[in-house]
């Protein structure tokens, strides 16, 4: 089923716009858990739009979304919002850069490790920042930012990430990036510089979770490393991204969206185990959907297809 | 034209490719005959910059020097290469394996018309640009990998074993194809076993032993030396 391009414009603006009222109908907690959905659903589309053509799989999730929440917590007070996002964004980005440069020619598990390492730097520089130059550890963020514009700013992210990703897709750098994860070699080989298509797509990525981690900072009170860079956050939204599949734009949205509920209840009943079964629900996913839910998905339609 | 001297390759102890010379112009077709595990490979993976040369090794592309180039760089010179096993991406159409060719800066602004040229050089893929490669029969991918590199426009193309799992039938055509691309301006070289079908519609050739240019000489001289007859062609020495 095949729709025409302005049906699906019109479906997504329609869309896009009833997601815009939840604020109005829903109560403190459905909008709580509104907002934890879309910054799940922000970070796991921007994980996907770099791990899932390159298959590097990065832990350095929340070294951007720590510097994204970190920046509004040092800067939210004294500057003007936009420029405070502006800040953090520039800050995401020259880490990315940095970071995606040293290190995108290790490859497999190196990567991996070097990532999970790079948000632990992150979090203890900074705690080095703040117990030797400013002598504080942990800040109070005290906004005018309401709930209802966190979650309309996020709703507008996670607009933008869709539509960088389908841009990336038809464009030649998509074209290129898949084939990179497919075999490097004969990608260079025909003449794509692989080393700044990765750079250029880490750091786009990387922009999207540290504003991500800017918007969300409001909505906790008090902010210590340990709070902005919790490792967890990397390994959640790892999950999510293969749990919904990587090699579909919306393939994240579909492990985001029962993984968060699922993580909601077990937080809310299982405070004390939720590590353990957090790890579970890990290990199955990968036990038994690889493709993810996208994948699954793709091939009971086909089955179907082939059937009729 | 590509001038090469002086090129060694080595891995660890182990000398692959040792002091090599060799020259291809526009609008010619060379060929290097050599058995399994004469360096052919190691050869043209060092000149197409996936592998590094030895110092003290000259190749340099219309006075360009590649030695120092990345591979994508090296594409961007204007050297294309078509790696053996083909490379060519299964899971994308025909089109997008060509589109990808023209990843170049120096393909792009030409991009439709170098397309033009591709499906005029291998029409059956006019009509499989929507498939995907890997469901393509050997040949048919061969030709898609071949298309994919002269989509960047190249001067000089590098190609590795194309004839290798061909049907006699598909051979016929690849190396015809090689000629038109001849006549395109393009210079082409090429490391092969088919010794009969590529000195037949080569210019040049070069015999490379245990990595060392053991001999060299136009298309026709090669065919005629015993040597080569003995080695390469299967005829028997008593039958010279």
């Amino acid at each position: 089923m095949m729709l025409s391009l302005p049906v699906k414009l019109i479906g997504t603006a329609a869309l896009v716009a009833l997601l815009a009222c939840v604020p109005m109908v829903a109560d403190g907690y459905r909008l709580s858990l509104a907002i934890s959905l879309l910054n799940y659903t922000v970070l796991a589309t921007a994980w996907a739009l770099f791990s899932g053509p390159t298959r590097y799989v990065s832990l350095a999730t929340v070294a951007f979304f720590g510097i994204g929440v970190y920046t509004v917590a040092v800067l939210g007070e004294v500057l003007a919002w936009p420029l405070v996002l502006l800040i953090a964004l520039g800050l995401g980005m020259f880490v990315a850069l940095i970071v995606g440069l040293a290190t995108l020619r290790l490859s497999g598990v190196y990567f991996v490790i070097f990532t999970f390492g790079l948000a632990e730097l992150v979090r203890q520089l900074v705690t080095w920042f703040e117990v030797n130059i400013t002598r504080t550890l942990g800040r109070y963020v005290f906004l005018d930012v309401t709930t209802d514009q966190i979650y309309w700013q996020l709703l507008g992210l996670t607009v933008l990430v869709f539509v960088a990703g389908i841009l990336i897709r038809r464009s030649r750098l998509g074209l290129a990036l898949r084939v990179i994860g497919d075999d490097e070699t004969v990608a260079r080989h025909i003449g794509i510089n692989t080393t700044a298509a990765k750079v250029a797509l880490f750091v786009l990525s990387a922009s999207f979770m540290t504003l991500c981690g800017a918007i969300m900072a409001p909505r906790w009170s008090y902010i210590d490393p340990a709070i902005a860079f919790n490792p967890v956050t990397s390994f959640q939204v790892l999950i999510m991204a293969l749990l919904g599949g990587v090699h579909r734009l919306y393939g994240p949205l579909l492990g985001v969206v029962p993984l968060t509920l699922l993580f909601e209840f077990l937080l809310a009943n299982f405070p004390n185990h939720f590590s353990i079964l957090i790890g579970i629900a890990f290990m199955l996913i990968v036990y038994a959907i690889p493709q993810g839910i996208a994948g699954l998905l793709e091939k009971l339609t086909k089955r179907k297809g082939a059937a009729s | 034209m590509l001038e090469i001297a002086d090129l060694s390759v080595s891995y660890g102890k182990h000398r692959a490719v040792d002091n090599v010379a060799l020259t291809v112009a526009r609008a010619e077709i060379v060929v290097i005959l050599g058995a399994n595990g004469s360096g052919k490979s190691s050869l043209l993976r060092t000149i197409g910059g996936i592998q590094p040369a030895a110092n003290g090794a000259t190749i340099t592309l219309s006075g360009t020097d590649l030695t120092k180039l990345r591979a994508h760089a090296i594409v961007e010179a204007g050297l294309a290469l078509v790696p053996e096993g083909r490379g060519i991406f299964g899971d994308l159409t025909v089109r997008e394996n060509l589109m990808l060719g023209a990843y170049a800066k120096r393909a792009r602004a030409g991009e439709a018309e170098n397309l033009q040229r591709v499906l005029t050089l291998f029409p059956r893929l006019s009509e499989r640009m929507t498939q995907a490669a890997r469901t393509m029969s050997g040949g048919e991918q061969q030709m898609v990998a071949i298309g994919r590199a002269l989509m960047s426009a190249p001067d000089i193309l590098l190609l590795d074993e194309p004839s290798l799992g061909l049907s006699p039938l598909m051979c016929g055509e690849l190396f015809g194809a090689l000629g038109r691309i001849r006549q395109a301006g393009i210079g082409v070289l090429l490391v092969e076993q088919n010794a009969k079908r590529s000195l037949a519609v080569a210019d040049r050739g070069y015999l490379l032993e245990n990595g060392r240019i053991v001999g060299q000489g136009s298309a026709q001289s090669l065919q005629n030396d015993p040597a080569v007859q003995r080695a390469y062609l299967g005829v028997a020495q008593s039958a010279v």
